[in-house]
């Protein structure tokens, strides 16, 4: 049955990927309604660093996403109000000896191929671009297509854009899909009643994996865990998104065992961030200190500065990984009318905007702006864990 | 005559000594907060805010706003309403984050 101002579309979570499936949704004349439990941001997007990289990304379909979604982003910053605090800093990836140097040289005519710009940065030129650089380090790489914004932020302007076709409905949780008599779907359930329209998109992040369960699909996004540490606020000590040569190994790994790797960005508000951190353990909140102190190490290391000012707080989000490392994005075969938009890792901000595109040429049947066959969310089936004995 | 703080419980404390605010002599009593001493000068205000260089002193006085936030000693951003007066402490008014001399 029809209900009255049913949309077009529903979107479940308020986090930056729902919020720009939503967004370009809404921009290809659809309805929405953003359904999340929790508040805008209120997952692994507000627990983030805002960047949006190509500079830690081998050739292939992640980083063809990320090389769209970077020119995506720079629309969204005329488009969005000056608060996103978009800032195309840039990304400086450093080495400590010349095997690392070797090490990037020979990643980044690499990524040249698929169209990374990055420039190598002698040692000693290396305080050009960062003077509070520890000065023992062999070098690095500068890549200008790096940038930051302010997660939450995003997420909440462009949930405001759309002109009055995106109605968010926060604080209240689905509990199961609606499907008719050939199990398409019909809308959604939920803890305030249900919501009716043809097409779902599943935008719940690390919990992307829980909601396909609701729709009886296989879906294995696991949390994997990391910590930001948050200096005191400070003038613009770091200009760059600087990192550590060995972030880029950490980031491709699936090992669950801890593994940090320093990076450290400014913010306009003036704190720097410190990361980043990487362990599978659960949806574990426990403060880690031994975390915390690898992280302070790794960042003052670089950046020597850091030892002489504070650190006020910390916080922790799951990123949500797929095993593959890669996000499941578009239509779910085995379910009509639901699509998926989750499992982004680490890299859900910087990806959100070409999720969001392809999201909306799915639902319009218009041709995606690349061959989304990698991220086909149906691709782990075969690794669908045996359904529990019948009780 | 209007009574102190330290009249209504009969207190008696060691000799007041001086610290300095911005080079100016300020009495202060053992036990006191640098805020407390700072008030008992008349002096409300001892930082400016990052945007727009407003005026901020003491407001929660319990260590919980962080307004209060002045440099002491050469480091900046202590919370004046916690640190307790020591003889000789020199405060000088904080400009925004007080890491000026950081920017790059």
């Amino acid at each position: 049955m029809p209900t009255r101002n049913a949309p077009d579309v529903i979107v479940v979570g308020a986090g930056v990927v729902g919020a720009a499936c939503a967004h370009y949704a809404a921009r290809a004349g659809l309805s929405v309604t953003v359904v999340d439990r929790g508040p805008v941001a209120g997952g692994t997007t507000g627990a983030g660093e805002g960047n949006l990289l190509v500079s830690d990304k081998e050739p292939g379909p992640e980083l063809e996403l990320a090389l769209i979604s970077a020119g995506l982003w720079r629309e969204l910053a005329e488009l969005l109000p000056p608060q996103v605090e978009y800032e195309a800093k840039g990304g400086l990836v450093v080495a400590s000896d010349e095997p690392g140097m070797r090490a990037l040289r020979a990643f980044a005519a690499r990524q040249e191929k698929a169209g990374v710009t990055g420039r190598e940065v002698p040692g000693d030129r290396l305080h050009d671009l960062e003077p509070h650089l520890a000065p023992t380090l062999a070098g690095g790489f500068h890549y200008p297509q790096d940038a930051q914004v302010m997660p939450a932020h995003a997420a909440a302007r462009l949930l405001r854009t759309g002109g009055g076709r995106i109605r968010p409905r926060l604080g209240e949780e689905v509990t199961g899909l609606l499907t008719g008599p050939a199990g398409e779907i019909r809308g959604v359930r939920t803890t305030a009643g249900e919501i009716h329209a043809p097409y779902v998109v599943n935008a719940a992040g690390t919990w992307g994996g829980a909601l396909a369960r609701l729709a009886g699909v296989h879906l294995p996004v696991l949390p994997r865990r990391g910590f930001v540490l948050v200096t005191e606020p400070l003038p613009r000590v770091v200009r760059h998104k600087v990192y550590a040569a060995d972030y880029v190994a950490d980031v491709a790994s699936g090992s669950a065992a801890l593994q940090t790797s320093a990076v450290v960005e400014g913010t306009p508000a003036g704190p720097v961030l410190i990361g980043a951190s990487r362990e599978r353990v659960g949806f574990d909140r426990t403060l880690s200190t031994e975390v915390l102190r690898r992280l302070a190490a790794g960042a003052t290391a670089l950046f020597p500065v850091l030892g002489g000012v504070r650190a006020i707080r910390t916080y922790l989000g799951f990123r949500p990984y797929l095993p593959d490392h890669l996000p499941a994005i578009g239509p779910d075969p085995r379910v009509p009318g639901l699509l998926h938009a989750c499992g982004h890792e680490g890299a859900g901000i910087g990806l959100a905007p070409v999720t969001g595109r392809i999201v909306a040429a799915c639902l319009t049947g218009d041709e995606p702006p690349l061959d989304i066959h990698p991220f086909r969310p149906e691709r782990f089936a075969d690794t669908e864990p045996p359904a529990p004995p019948a009780p | 005559m209007a009574r102190t703080p330290a009249d209504l419980v009969g207190a008696q404390p060691d000799p007041p000594f001086e610290i300095t605010f911005d080079g100016r002599r300020v009495t202060a009593l053992p036990g006191q907060t640098l805020a407390a001493a700072l008030w008992g000068a008349g002096i409300l205000a001892w930082r400016t805010t990052r945007d727009g260089g407003r005026p901020r002193g003491a407001f929660c006085g319990i260590g919980q706003c962080y307004d209060c936030l002045a440099t002491v000693n050469g480091e900046p951003n202590r919370r004046a309403c916690l640190v307790p007066a020591r003889p000789g402490d020199a405060i000088t008014t904080q400009e925004g984050h007080g890491h000026d001399r950081l920017a790059v």
